[in-house]
């Protein structure tokens, strides 16, 4: 009578199997560590511009591909990035605007 | 807290934890769902993650369990001594007197 | 704002590790995208570039010091490890660590108990405590397998538990930070607090190691 169990998401991964744990570390690049930074200051209380929820959330939704292939902070930026869209606090134009203008000005200093 | 729901269980209470599977953010994992544990402490009444994750409010706040578990009823083929424990944080809506359940 | 001086102390848990592969030089989609975000930000006027300084540089004095100071600190004073125990975020203020929200809760190894942590659904962790998460405990191999097979994952770190001592998985996947305190090594009579931290390691503060007088 109970219908099947519905699939689980693909961050909920407690008990599943898996292989040997990799110890290996890393240093954070700048970029991640902004990406960190950015969480902070928008996350506290003087701002409350972005809950640790909604950027969970907006992972979560990822899918499982994207999920596995991008890299932790990336991830967080794509994360944040939503949020900011969600709220209104940027727009989606004034995005597009501006890695546009940055990737040129990089693309000149190369 | 005025605008918190008031809590239902007491450290030491059996509970089973509500199996229900809606998309959405939720903070109870799936291995959890449907098992029976004691409550080992009530950590307080925190806005609810779920309404957060959509930026709303979660008002009012929930009470918050750290509940336990022993592993033998988690896991089938748990390989461990049988005095393991795992240990989760659960929002009370998600949980269940275990008389209420059986 | 208080400083910690405590270089020497510090030494023992600060580690360089080699950058991620594909991070140097090249202008990634989602490089750029922090770049847009953070000049959009600035722009409007709702952080300042030396917000996101300050807050790096910030980040960059955490590290598992922190965390080290409490355990020695405990292991050395049994009130105020009783104090821990109850209330880890007051404990933490107590002696001067500054812990923001956090809402500390701090489990104790014992002879009988051994705790052990884990984010399943993502990876919170102490930040405030120890710094920045290590990638292994982020990884997918960690999430999934420690909840459900302990003895396994510790036995891959090199730390076997012996079957007569209970094994406890917290799963902080709520409000709550969790910090274990490791047992302390024997040998150790009569060494000095900065002399005890330096053997408190992140690893046993996470419980996938034990705290060693090598």
């Amino acid at each position: 009578m109970t219908s099947p169990v519905p699939p689980r998401g693909h961050h909920d991964m407690g008990g599943l199997p898996a292989g040997a744990i990799d110890p290996a570390e890393h240093d954070y690049a700048l970029w991640e560590k902004r990406v960190d930074a950015l969480m902070a200051l928008l996350s506290h209380k003087d701002r409350r511009l972005i809950t640790v929820d909604e950027l969970r959330r907006n992972i979560e939704s990822l899918g499982p591909e994207a999920y596995d292939k991008m890299s932790y902070y990336e991830r967080w930026i794509y994360a944040i990035t939503q949020t900011l869209l969600q709220r209104g606090t940027i727009t989606v134009d004034e995005l597009g605007r501006k890695i546009e203008a940055i990737r040129t000005r990089e693309a000149q200093r190369g | 807290m005025a605008d918190a729901v008031a809590p239902r269980f007491h450290v030491g209470d059996r509970v089973t934890v509500r199996e229900a599977y809606p998309i959405g953010h939720v903070r109870t994992p799936y291995y959890i769902r449907g098992k029976k544990g004691v409550i080992e402490r009530l950590c307080g009444a925190f806005p609810n993650p779920e309404e957060l994750a959509y930026a709303r409010s979660g008002r009012p706040a929930q009470p918050l369990y750290r509940v336990r578990f022993l592993q033998r009823d988690v896991w089938p083929d748990y390989a461990g001594p049988p005095v393991d424990v795992v240990e989760v944080e659960i929002y009370q809506h998600w949980l269940e007197a275990e008389e209420r359940a059986r | 704002m208080s400083h910690d001086h405590d270089h020497a102390q510090d030494h023992a848990h600060v580690h360089r590790y080699p950058p991620r592969p594909d991070q140097d030089d090249t202008l990634t989609y989602y490089r750029a995208m922090e770049a847009a975000v953070r000049e959009l930000l600035i722009d409007k006027g709702v952080i300042t570039a030396e917000d996101v300084r300050r807050q790096v540089e910030n980040m960059d004095g955490r590290n598992a010091g922190r965390g080290a100071k409490m355990v020695a600190h405990a292991w050395l004073d049994p009130a105020y490890k009783q104090r821990m125990l109850a209330d880890g975020s007051k404990a933490a203020e107590e002696i001067g660590l500054d812990v923001g929200p956090l809402k500390l809760v701090v489990v104790e190894n014992t002879p009988a108990v051994h705790n052990v942590i884990v984010c399943t659904l993502c990876s919170c962790y102490p930040r405030m405590l120890l710094g920045l998460p290590p990638d292994w405990y982020k990884s997918r191999n960690y999430r999934s397998r420690v909840v459900r097979e302990p003895r396994a994952v510790l036995a891959e770190f090199g730390t076997v538990i012996p079957d007569d001592v209970l094994i406890r998985v917290h799963d902080s996947t709520a409000d709550m930070r969790y910090l274990v305190v490791p047992r302390r090594p024997k040998g150790t009579e009569n060494w000095s607090e900065a002399e005890l931290a330096r053997l408190v390691t992140r690893d046993s503060m996470i419980g996938v190691a034990l705290a060693e007088n090598a």
